[in-house]
């Protein structure tokens, strides 16, 4: 693995190595003192062009625990306001000696636009409406962690699909490691018969519903996605109230779901509209299970591509 | 002095003509052709053309040369010389320079510095509507007195329905065709490729077929209530097919075009963010691809241009929703064209009508042709040679192309612009 750009491109196997990689790493972060040498003397850089809580947090917790250096940067008050262009900026971060680009941006297919042009590993931390690599990858250490297994599964998320990179990546992510994926959500946020194609992994193994019933009956796994009114300045969606009736999940799906099913968020939540209130308190409510394993996946992925090289 | 062409295919669709034999041409001008011409005396040139065709230049409907105005990517000198080299002896260029043309003074300028610096014919098109803002006309009587052949807002689909109605009416007033970029823009914002299978593999926003056959159909309907002619430039998806053909059936007065990139390449092309392969209309699928060869086959579509954009690495080497729309490709018309014929789906002369008659048709101007007395414009062509596309070869200021690196088949030799001989 040369650089982590997308699932499209990783084998089940390789997706394997760094779940179980992530796994044996998790025990690092439960010591008294979670920090390794392993990757002492590595620089890496974050290059976040949008807005990042967890995800940025989470990549610098996890190349501290390595003992990585980071270099941070943000759009705001750098010489990208001066018209430099993110190429340019790239190969002057690289010739301060950066090891690896860890990056967020709102334009699909930037990070492998860097790749091309670097010769040092790039990390996709979310691009657009395309993918969000990593994110897929904790979502599956999660649910393997919690069920025991990949395979067989029927996944439901629920949401506006078409522009959720984590939507993208879970689809084919879960679809890779055996399991069937059934997506929900208002209809012109939904894959059209074209893009299915595309996400139809495996022959039967991905479903669009235009019924969140449908989506979620014997469901193992729901992965409810953050709902934005607006995108582009279009409003997708008439009001929040009308989404939250009719697409949000409430107590009532429950019955629908499996018994001991998960629940998920990729976060940030607007609860009241995609997760009513009460599901806070449904036991089998993973989300905050999802940012720890976040820093697991990223550690592996950064050891993985830094280590031997 | 006289030059004649010996023992080559003569080919000359406004003739009908389709001879192995000779071209004589005498200070210039055509002065006869027939299976042998002797001649003797001092001061001639003969030149074999055994094995090659022989045709009176082509003629471009849709190139930009980006002068004024964005002379960095390419300018009148360059953009016509890259057409020399593909046998396109006349172009007419989009107005979306920088200003737009709008104006008789830019008009005028642009036909100054073809004057000064071009290689071949350049025929200026004016935008429809003022800034090609899609608000009020622009003054038609005063572009064609300038020198415009054609009107077009070019990038942009006039969306106003009344005001395109408008349009059209008036344009009756001064025989100014008509050129659509058929998108209808609330279908394709913010689009960048083609929507369907590799658009939800990129992640990028799609643009559906719709918005093409929606403008393909409104503009055929004021064709038909204006009996306006409209030409309808670089159709690249099958869901216009029904609708050509309704459109043929009812007599709407119409031309419609395409591009060999529509007929040459797919989707596909873009994938890994690939910049060069990202234009407007997109590029489609396999499926749509088949379509346009059999609207060609059917005479549906019956002009060929090349839509030629250049663009610099300014504004392809950046990330793919950054990067501008559109590929180079007047030099590279003639041999992926000529791919048609290959593929049995057009003979050399119908091929030749949709790239020399039609467009010089659709611009109400007389063809290149071989008859008595006109200008000598004339191409000889290899259609066996096969080279490989590389910057070197291309003689635009801008190399945005995905044929770079490819091998095509068919190569410009000679053309003979009036007195002036170019071999290549």
């Amino acid at each position: 693995m040369k650089h982590l750009l997308d699932i499209y491109s990783l084998s089940s196997e390789t997706i394997k190595e760094i779940l179980d990689l992530a796994e044996n790493l998790k025990e690092i972060l439960e010591r008294p003192i979670p920090k390794v040498p392993t990757l002492r003397g590595k620089l890496v850089l974050l290059l976040f062009y949008e807005p990042s809580t967890r995800t940025k947090f989470s990549f610098e917790r996890a190349c501290k625990v390595l003992s990585a250096d980071t270099l941070s940067f943000s759009a705001k008050g750098s010489s990208l306001e001066k018209g430099e262009t993110i190429l340019d900026t790239v190969k002057n971060l690289y010739a301060l000696g950066v090891n690896l680009v860890i990056i967020r941006h709102s334009l699909s297919g930037t990070p492998h636009f860097l790749a091309k042009h670097l010769k040092i590993p790039v990390v996709n931390a979310g691009d657009g409406i395309h993918e969000h690599p990593t994110q897929a990858l904790l979502d599956m250490l999660t649910v393997r962690e919690k069920l025991g297994t990949l395979s067989d599964l029927k996944v439901a998320i629920v949401g506006d699909i078409k522009h959720s990179r984590v939507a993208h990546s879970d689809i084919l992510g879960f679809q890779k490691m055996g399991s069937k994926v059934y997506v929900a959500g208002p209809a012109h946020l939904l894959p059209d018969p074209k893009e299915a194609e595309f996400f139809e992994v495996k022959r039967g193994c991905f479903k669009v519903c235009y019924k969140v019933e449908e989506a979620l009956k014997e469901a193992d796994v729901v992965i409810a996605l953050r709902i934005q009114r607006e995108r582009h300045g279009e409003p997708y969606i008439p009001t929040l109230q009308e989404y939250a009736e009719n697409f949000g999940l409430s107590p009532k799906h429950l019955e629908l779901i499996k018994e001991k099913a998960l629940l998920m968020h990729p976060g940030p939540i607007n609860w009241g509209v995609e997760l009513s209130y009460e599901m806070e308190q449904y036991p089998f409510q993973v989300i905050l299970e999802q940012v720890k394993n976040g820093v697991a996946i990223r550690m592996a992925v950064l050891l993985k591509l830094l280590s031997g090289d | 002095m006289r030059i004649v062409l010996k023992k080559g295919r003569l080919l000359d669709p406004t003739l009908g003509l389709d001879l192995v034999g000779d071209l004589l041409i005498e200070d210039g001008k055509i002065k006869g052709f027939g299976r042998e011409i002797i001649v003797s005396g001092e001061d001639i040139e003969v030149i074999d053309c055994h094995g090659k065709l022989v045709f009176p230049g082509v003629v471009d409907i849709h190139v930009h040369l980006r002068e004024p105005g964005e002379e960095w990517k390419e300018d009148i000198e360059s953009g016509t010389r890259a057409a020399l080299y593909g046998g396109v002896l006349r172009v007419a260029c989009m107005p979306n320079t920088k200003p737009v043309n709008d104006s008789p003074e830019v008009t005028a300028y642009i036909l100054k510095r073809a004057r000064e610096r071009a290689w071949v014919t350049v025929y200026p098109i004016a935008c429809i509507t003022k800034g090609q803002e899609g608000k009020e006309l622009t003054e038609f009587g005063r572009l064609k007195k300038a020198g415009v052949v054609a009107l077009s807002d070019d990038g942009k689909w006039v969306a106003n329905s009344a005001l395109m109605k408008r349009a059209m009416l008036y344009a009756k007033n001064f025989d100014l065709p008509i050129i659509s970029h058929c998108e209808d823009p609330t279908l394709s914002y913010k689009g960048q490729i083609n929507e369907g299978k590799i658009s939800a593999k990129l992640g990028l926003k799609g643009i559906p077929p719709s918005a093409e056959t929606i403008a393909v159909l409104r503009d055929l309907v004021l064709a038909k209530e204006t009996g306006t002619s409209v030409h309808l430039a670089h159709l690249s998806v099958k869901e216009n097919l029904p609708f050509l053909r309704w459109a043929k059936e009812e007599g709407i007065p119409f031309t419609a075009e395409t591009c060999p990139h529509y007929f040459t390449f797919t989707e596909k092309e873009v994938e890994g963010y690939n910049t060069l392969a990202k234009v407007n209309p997109p590029l489609r699928t396999e499926e749509d691809l088949e379509a346009i060869k059999l609207a060609l086959k059917e005479g549906l579509i019956e002009v060929i241009a090349s839509d030629h954009a250049p663009h610099s690495p300014l504004e392809k080497e950046v990330e793919f929703e950054l990067a501008s729309f559109g590929m180079i490709g007047v030099q590279f018309l003639l041999p992926l064209s000529f791919n048609l014929v290959r593929e049995g789906l057009l003979s050399e002369l119908k091929l030749l009508e949709y790239l020399i008659t039609n467009p010089a048709r659709v611009l109400k101007i007389e063809p290149p042709s071989f008859k008595e007395g006109v200008k000598a414009e004339v191409c000889v062509f290899d259609p066996e040679e096969r080279y490989t596309v590389t910057e070197d070869l291309i003689q635009s200021k801008s190399k945005n192309t995905p044929l770079l690196g490819r091998e095509i088949q068919g190569k410009i030799k000679t053309v003979i612009v009036g007195e002036k001989r170019f071999d290549f």
